[in-house]
């Protein structure tokens, strides 16, 4: 393998910063809180059919900047795809590389496994488990705790605001479990 | 809106006083859209919106997804700091202010909190990272953020039902 053909990875000492600065800038710019999770909410306000209360509001006046955030991570990510070499691979520790080797995962090239990320993958039992089963608990999960990782885990934690540590320590447990239990015994492992 | 007050949206909903940034419309959405795309980049170059970097993670395999939400937690937390000290106002001169979240009987934050963490693990990406992965060219990540809006819309619709 040639040195190109690995994906460089930013260190934390630098995404993290860049990361938590992005709650002062949207503040500054317009007293907006970091938040993504909200987005799906707006979403299902502005596409879906809702009779419930909880989607009767005006999507485009108190989700429009997020909105417009979102579709931003979408080309954010079209950016570096455009820039990185194809078929680039993950450069893991030696630890997670050998875990995810002996789940089955044998192409460490590109973000996610093409093995269990696929349409293909769709017609088998783990790939509507991962996919459809892991979306709709993140969607849930996500409107139930009121944020994700960025409006629980960053901005919350950084605000200290004791429900946020709550949701972090859940959305570990709840990683825990899916990692140690539920994901090995979809992968057979 | 609803009789139950500590629910986690409440937040959401009383910040529904308008805001600006002073911009016109067009020009303000466009901002967002280039603060969103850098923060696209940012994401998608610490390979924070990897499956592998989150199963890493979850294994206690490599610090760096510590590292980032640790370091990204103080930087936010030192700039809101020094926001507060210095009584620093948002471009439209506006007091900055942050909605405190209301604990209730923390049934939301702890049920809610582990089944999103149950479905991060499997898909291996949370609401950010999803979309920067389908521009990554992953479209097949249509399924779980089209998956993920209709389990939001499923709690907007059991709401009423549960423990808050």
């Amino acid at each position: 393998m040639q040195a190109d053909d690995v994906m460089r990875v930013w260190p934390w000492y630098i995404a993290g910063p860049l990361i938590g600065l992005f709650v002062p800038a949207l503040l500054l710019v317009g007293n907006r809180m970091f938040g993504i999770s909200s987005n799906l909410r707006h979403a299902c306000a502005a596409v879906l059919p809702a009779r419930a209360e909880f989607f009767r509001y005006d999507w485009r006046r108190i989700g429009g900047w997020n909105l417009a955030f979102a579709v931003g991570i979408l080309l954010g990510g079209v950016i570096v795809a455009l820039t990185t070499a194809p078929g680039a691979t993950m450069q893991l520790s030696a630890a997670a590389h050998d875990s995810m080797a002996s789940l089955g995962v044998t192409d460490f090239s590109g973000v996610v496994p093409r093995e269990l990320f696929s349409w293909s993958a769709l017609t088998t039992l783990r790939g509507v488990v991962m996919m459809v089963g892991g979306g709709l608990l993140i969607g849930f999960g996500t409107a139930y705790a009121g944020g994700c990782t960025s409006g629980h885990a960053i901005s919350g934690l950084a605000d200290l605001q004791l429900p946020s540590l709550v949701a972090t320590l859940g959305f570990f447990a709840g990683g825990l479990l899916g990692t140690w239990v539920v994901l090995p015994l979809l992968l057979g492992a | 809106m609803t009789t139950i007050a500590a629910a986690p949206d409440a937040a959401l909903m009383s910040d529904v006083r308008p805001k600006s940034t002073g911009l016109p419309r067009v020009a303000e959405l466009a901002v967002y859209l280039a603060l969103g795309t850098l923060f696209g980049i940012v994401l998608t170059k610490a390979q924070v919106v990897s499956w592998f970097r989150i199963q890493e993670m979850f294994r206690f395999q490599a610090f760096h997804m510590f590292g980032v939400l640790g370091s990204a937690v103080l930087t936010a937390g030192l700039s809101l700091q020094l926001i507060r000290r210095f009584g620093t106002r948002a471009m439209d001169g506006s007091e900055i202010s942050i909605p405190p979240k209301s604990m209730g009987r923390g049934t939301p934050y702890w049920l809610g909190g582990s089944l999103f963490g149950l479905g991060w693990a499997l898909v291996g990406a949370c609401p950010g990272p999803l979309l920067a992965v389908l521009g990554s060219g992953v479209t097949v990540f249509l399924v779980p953020i089209i998956s993920a809006m209709v389990g939001t819309w499923l709690y907007g619709h059991l709401r009423p039902r549960l423990p808050h």
